[in-house]
């Protein structure tokens, strides 16, 4: 089900409950767990530790299905990297270089000038190592689905057991926030997934924080300069605003 | 000399062009000393609105079609690239993006003023119909654009609403090929709607002239919906008016920006930030919200040739409104009992947004129909048989005379002059 979200509120005053009452969500434990983001409300901005440390677990797990086409190794300046640190990251990855004299395709250490490497050379092969399940690439992920880094979260942390009644289809996981609550994705992290070097413990909550803020400054990468840029320019036309009011209401004071 | 124009203009430069071209004295005559109803309320600042909309809209345009290629193997990452390489690129797209809800937020209050105030009625028809085809122009643009970035709702909502055409007897296959230029949507279809997606706002500034050059013939309606009797009832456009729209852009331009800088993908739907896909279809089809109600009165009907006319008809249905309403009466302040039709109307509207963004399933069925059915039964029985039976309340004499409380002095620094156009 697609909210939108203009409408409805408009309409919640409008229609009132009965309306509301049939279009609710089923049960309520599917309801996405509510987390304090560091990037949200108007000021937020990235905890930049954390997303080195998504970063970290991007790079010891998730990357080992999906892909990240959209970015380069020197984006990740944008998360606090230094060059020479981006430098071994991009050189610690072999990627297509071209071909040699003879013609024949060649690998070479990455730079920060390439694109993150893909674990998978095109989708079918991606799909024929995940069960017939295609990984999708985590670029723009957060953006991609209905409640953002809410709903990245709660999947981190949603895998149980099915409920009895539940038949499972082979090779599929339960997981209570993917629609259909069966996931191709085995459960990716779990209490020490990882081994961080700033000494924060690896609880799975703790991982699944950090990997869904490095997921959200991936597809927003612009968001701190956009709301650094938006609160002056609403401070400025807010101010313009009551200039353009006086002057009008002096215009105007003959005429009334 | 014969021919040349005599202008009023002191500044040597100014008046060598006016004499020859006279766009200095048009802009005057037309922008500076055009005698204004006194009585506007801030409902008259949305064609400005909308026209300063359409501006950024073009110019921002016209900066994503340098980084933009039109590609379905490159659509998306170019867009995706626009938003992280090209500088300031980001907000280039922002700002095209949310221009879309706001060109068509100011479009459609400035649509309601028009019908709440009867501003389309004797002498003002078919300025009210060159405003249809905006808003028709806008339809297609807007539709044509949220194709181009080439996300999941992109690809099936070009491919639910080109297949609409299907529903048309012997010829509608035809159609939908010729309109996809192959038999599915792919490539020819997306680059043939980056040209119109191109085009169509140039169409759409020639019809706002004209539109703004009509509006100058008969001058503007006022929230009395009485004419002006004289210059005691006007007011110089500049710079009464040019200051009250500033009021109104500097409003309009703090909610724009605080979509764009704070929730720029919050009228968005996350589907289209997957790549599109033909073989995946998504769970829910839906347009952007400001085509919300067409796609629920689409939706309402059983039949799919029926729906599809019932969703033309609501807009066309538009173009006839000045004949239908068989009141002489503009304004709905004297107007009671179509004003609260009218207002009912507007809930009706939103109500089938609300209907358009749901599965038409339970009781979403039952209420698409009901508000469709409002919808058409408001243009087509209700105005006609209104405006005869309904008793309108006493209309004021002038326009002065309730602001002023009397025949009313020349306010000092308002040099009224005659309507010169009307
Ligand atoms: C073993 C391979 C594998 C690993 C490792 C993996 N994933 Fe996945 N992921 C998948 C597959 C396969 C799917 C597709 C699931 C489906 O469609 O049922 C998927 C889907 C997803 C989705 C989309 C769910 C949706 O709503 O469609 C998200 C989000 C995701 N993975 C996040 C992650 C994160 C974050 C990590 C790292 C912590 C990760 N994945 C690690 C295989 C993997
Ligand atoms: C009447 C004015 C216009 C309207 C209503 C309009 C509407 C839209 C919409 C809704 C989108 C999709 C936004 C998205 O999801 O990304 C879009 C994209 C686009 N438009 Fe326009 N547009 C207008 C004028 C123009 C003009 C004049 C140009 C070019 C000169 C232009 C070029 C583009 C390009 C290149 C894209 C694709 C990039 C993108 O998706 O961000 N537009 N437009």
């Amino acid at each position: 089900m697609r909210r939108i979200p203009l409408a409805r509120l408009i309409l919640g005053a409008a229609l009132g409950g009965l309306l509301a009452a049939s279009s609710a969500r089923a049960a309520d434990d599917t309801k996405l767990p509510k987390v304090e983001w560091s990037f949200s409300g108007p000021f937020g901005t990235y905890d930049l530790a954390s997303a080195q440390r998504g970063f970290l677990i991007y790079q010891q797990v998730c990357s080992n299905c999906h892909s990240m086409n959209q970015l380069y190794y020197r984006n990740l300046e944008g998360i606090g990297l230094s060059e020479e640190q981006i430098k071994a990251i991009a050189a610690s990855v072999q990627v297509p270089g071209g071909v040699d004299d003879n013609g024949q395709p060649i690998q070479r250490p990455g730079r920060p000038a390439d694109h993150f490497r893909a674990p998978f050379p095109n989708d079918q092969a991606a799909r024929a190592a995940n069960g017939g399940a295609l990984p999708p690439d985590q670029s723009v992920l957060e953006l991609a689905r209905e409640g953002g880094a809410d709903y990245l979260y709660a999947l981190m942390v949603g895998y149980s057991d099915p409920p009895a009644d539940m038949k499972m289809q082979p090779g599929m996981m339960y997981n209570r926030f993917f629609p259909g609550h069966q996931i191709a994705m085995p459960q990716p992290l779990q209490d020490g997934s990882v081994q961080y070097t700033d000494g924060t413990k690896p609880t799975l909550e703790q991982e699944a924080k950090d990997v869904v803020t490095f997921l959200a400054w991936a597809a927003e990468p612009e968001m701190v300069e956009r709301k650094q840029m938006g609160v002056k320019i609403i401070l400025f036309l807010l101010l313009l605003t009551g200039l353009t009011y006086a002057v009008k209401r002096k215009l105007w004071s003959d005429v009334h | 000399m014969v021919g040349l124009h005599k202008s009023e203009f002191k500044n040597p430069l100014v008046r060598w062009i006016d004499t020859r071209l006279p766009v200095f004295t048009m802009m005057q005559n037309e922008y500076g000393s055009f005698p204004t109803p006194r009585n506007f309320n801030y409902f008259w600042n949305f064609g400005a609105l909308a026209m300063v909309a359409m501006m950024i809209m073009i110019i921002t345009g016209i900066f994503l079609a340098m980084n933009y290629v039109p590609n379905t193997a490159l659509a998306f990452d170019s867009v995706e690239r626009i938003m992280r390489d090209v500088n300031y690129g980001w907000l280039i797209r922002y700002v095209h993006m949310n221009g879309a809800s706001m060109f068509f937020v100011v479009v459609y209050i400035h649509i309601f003023r028009g019908l709440y105030y009867g501003s389309y009625k004797t002498p003002r028809e078919l300025l009210w119909m060159l405003g249809v085809v905006i808003l028709l122009l806008m339809m297609m643009t807007a539709f044509m654009g949220y194709v181009l970035p080439w996300g999941q709702m992109s690809y099936w909502g070009a491919t639910v609403i080109t297949n609409l055409f299907s529903a048309f007897p012997i010829v509608g296959k035809s159609i939908v090929t010729w309109l996809w230029g192959g038999f599915s949507v792919d490539n020819p279809t997306l680059n043939r709607f980056f040209s119109l997606h191109y085009l169509l706002p140039f169409v759409i500034v020639a019809v706002v002239f004209l539109h703004v050059a009509a509006l100058h013939i008969t001058g503007s309606n006022n929230p009395l919906g009485i004419e002006p009797k004289g210059p005691q009832d006007t007011l110089p456009f500049h710079p009464y008016y040019t200051v009250k729209d500033s009021v109104g852009i500097c409003v309009f331009l703090i909610v724009y920006a605080a979509l764009v800088f704070f929730a720029p993908n919050f009228l968005g739907n996350p589907d289209n930030y997957i790549p599109a896909n033909p073989m995946v279809t998504p769970a829910e089809i839906v347009p952007e919200w400001y085509l919300l109600p067409y796609y629920a009165i689409l939706r309402s009907v059983p039949n799919k040739l029926g729906g599809v006319l019932m969703m033309f008809g609501s807009i066309l249905v538009l173009f006839v409104l000045p004949w239908l309403d068989t009141s002489p009466v503009r304004s709905a302040r004297f107007r009671p009992i179509f004003r609260q039709l009218v207002l009912l109307l507007v809930i009706d509207v939103i109500v089938l947004g609300d209907v358009g963004a749901h599965r038409p399933e339970g009781w979403w069925v039952v209420v698409g129909r009901l508000a469709t059915t409002y919808y058409f039964l408001f243009f087509l029985v209700l105005l006609p048989v209104v405006g005869k039976l309904e008793r309108p309340l006493k209309l004021p004499d002038s326009i002065s005379k309730p602001v002023l409380g009397g025949g009313g002095p020349l306010p000092g620094g308002a040099p009224a002059k005659p309507m010169e156009k009307a």
